[in-house]
This record gives C-alpha cells, structure tokens and sequence, in this order.
C-alpha cells in the first residue's frame, strides 16, 4: 500500500502568525513558535510534527498570505526501511 | 525522508498563486481578503486572461488590491465600480472586467450602481466581500451588520427597530433578470475556498461569455473590526453569520 507523505515549506518572513493554517490541519502537523518571532514581530508557523504530515494542502489554501508551499509524494511501503 | 527528497516541482501541491506578487498584504493577520485575492489570481491563470483581465477595486480595504494582484487594475469611487465597471467593459468587450467589493461599498453608498449595473444585466462578475463592519475605517456598523451585533456606532448591539435589519443584497440582486449567477460562499475552511473558486471560475466565465451580470458574495471574517483572534472570528462567523447569509447558490442560469 501506497503511502503519502507531505512537506510544508515556510516562508518565515511572510508569515503573520494568525493561526489559520494550525486549526485547518487534520494531522496536527503545524504550530505557531512559541518564543520565536520574525523581523515583524509573529510567531511564525513551523511543523511541529513533520513525519505526520499528509500534503493535504489544507494549510495553504487558508493562508490568508501565501506563506506556505506544499508538497506530497505517494511512497511505496516496500521503499520503507 | 528529509526535505529535499520531497520537495520538488513534480510534488508540488500548492504554492503562492503565479499572478500574485511578492508585495506584503496590508491586511490584518488571518483576514480572509488575502485569501480571496488568491483565489481571484490562481482563477485568472488558470483561465490563461492576464493579459485580457482588468478588475475594478473598490474603496475599503481592498483599495490596495492592484498592488498584490499582476493585472490591469482601476480604482473606483466609493461604490462606483460597477459603474465603472459597466464603461470599461462597453468600451473593451473581449476583456474580463470584474468589480471586487466590501459591504459597505456595495451594499450602502454604492447599492444604487450595483442594482443598476446587474438590472441592465452588464457583462460583468461582482466578487462581494460581506464581512458585517466596516473594516477600513475602525469597526462601524455596515449595513450587513447582523441584528444584536456590536461595532463601533452601536456599541449596545444593532437594533432592528432603529437601524433597520441586515440588508440581504445578493438575495435581491438575484431577483434582477439582468443577473445570471448570484452565489454566497465562505473561506473559513479549505473545502469552503475550493468551492468559491469554482464559483469565481463560473462567474469570469459567464463574464466573457455575455451571460450577464454574476455575484459572488463571500461571507468573510473581520477579526480587527470584530475585537477577535483570526481563529475565534471564524468561528463567529460559522456560527452566526452563516445563519443569516446561508451558503449556496441563490441563481444559476
């Protein structure tokens, strides 16, 4: 069986930490840094859980910003070490 | 699996829109403008109509909207875009001329343009951004404003008896024969923004194809004019404005 993994790229700068794209994610992937913020002042968005992720895009289509690119790739589970 | 094992242009799943710029939103965080401004340009490109598109953008928020979006732009009057809307399309017909909206530009200083605009049935597609307040100058009470609800100039909540009740306009535009789609949608959830793209995709269409006039209302969050975080604002809308302005088609020739 066929598994689908995702990448969220974060245009850091951009982003205005408005929270959006974490409450739209169905795998809890993303989160808004706790102590970190960018030259504007947010807390930016990071993918707290990176290897749950499932390219769904949700993220990106309610980014308010376009802060967020999306990736996905279907993986063979025999490739799996 | 690290980053660069997947991401690539044959992984690709979303990225910023092609016609949008690299100019930072002046938008509030979390307001749903910018996502409808994406929408708008990933709609064009798709179409293949930069090149053939000039949009009219409104007084309100949105004012700024030819600095993010890469095609022809005119800024209008308070209220008149589809007034001028109307010219520009009569003068250019085999360009894609759309309005893009607040509440308190189309539905209040500007109801008289947008009733006759679509009673003549121009070939032109309104985007109609409803967020209940008016944004741009400080949380005022819009005539969309649902009825208990607190702004600025009725800070004891809108009274039905004294300013009248929440003016349903694409409801009424839909009456007109001149309009040929008048649609509500929301963008709080990525299932909501996929649909009002397709609506807006219609709506250019009916444009270029002289079907009339075609109103696309997106129920929107206003979360510095409402006093909320972007999350909660959402979820105020979800749960009191949806109940007002429903979601769906109202007509769709």
């Amino acid at each position: 069986m066929a598994k689908v993994k995702g990448y969220v790229e974060v245009n850091t700068q951009r982003c205005k930490g408005c929270n959006l794209c974490v409450v739209s994610c169905p795998a809890d992937v993303l989160e808004l840094q706790p102590r970190e913020v960018n030259d504007k002042g947010y807390h930016y968005v990071y993918m707290k859980n990176p290897d749950d992720c499932i390219g769904c895009a949700n993220c990106g289509y309610v980014c308010p910003d376009a802060v967020l690119t999306v990736y996905r790739k279907k993986i063979e589970e025999k490739e799996k070490v | 699996m690290d980053k660069n094992e997947l991401t690539g242009a044959e992984t690709l799943v979303y990225a910023k829109p092609r016609l949008v710029n690299d100019t930072e939103m002046h938008y509030c965080p979390g307001c749903s403008h910018g996502v409808v401004h994406h929408l708008v340009a990933e709609v064009i490109d798709e179409l293949g109509w930069a090149e053939k598109t000039i949009g009219v953008s409104p007084v309100g928020c949105a004012v700024f909207a030819h600095k993010y979006v890469d095609i022809d732009w005119q800024q209008a009057a308070h209220g008149r875009a589809p007034a001028v809307a109307t010219a520009i399309k009569r003068l250019n017909p085999d360009k894609m001329v759309f309005t893009y909206q607040g509440d308190g530009d189309l539905a209040a200083i500007g109801t008289a343009e947008t009733i006759h605009a679509a009673n003549r049935g121009e070939n032109i597609a309104i985007i109609f951004i409803n967020n209940a307040i008016y944004g741009m100058t400080g949380g005022q009470m819009a005539p969309t404003t649902l009825n208990q609800m607190v702004t600025t100039t009725c800070p004891e909540g809108r009274d039905p008896r004294i300013m009248g009740n929440p003016l349903k306009i694409v409801d009424m535009l839909a009456l007109l024969d001149g309009v040929c789609l008048a649609t509500r949608q929301s963008v709080h959830t990525a299932a909501a923004v996929k649909k009002t793209k397709r609506m807006i995709k219609l709506a250019f269409e009916n444009a270029m194809a002289n079907k009339g006039t075609s109103i696309v209302e997106v129920v929107s969050s206003c979360n510095a004019g409402w006093r909320m975080n972007p999350v909660d604002a959402n979820n105020w809308m979800a749960e009191n404005m949806l109940s007002v302005f429903p979601v769906g088609d109202l007509k769709n020739l």
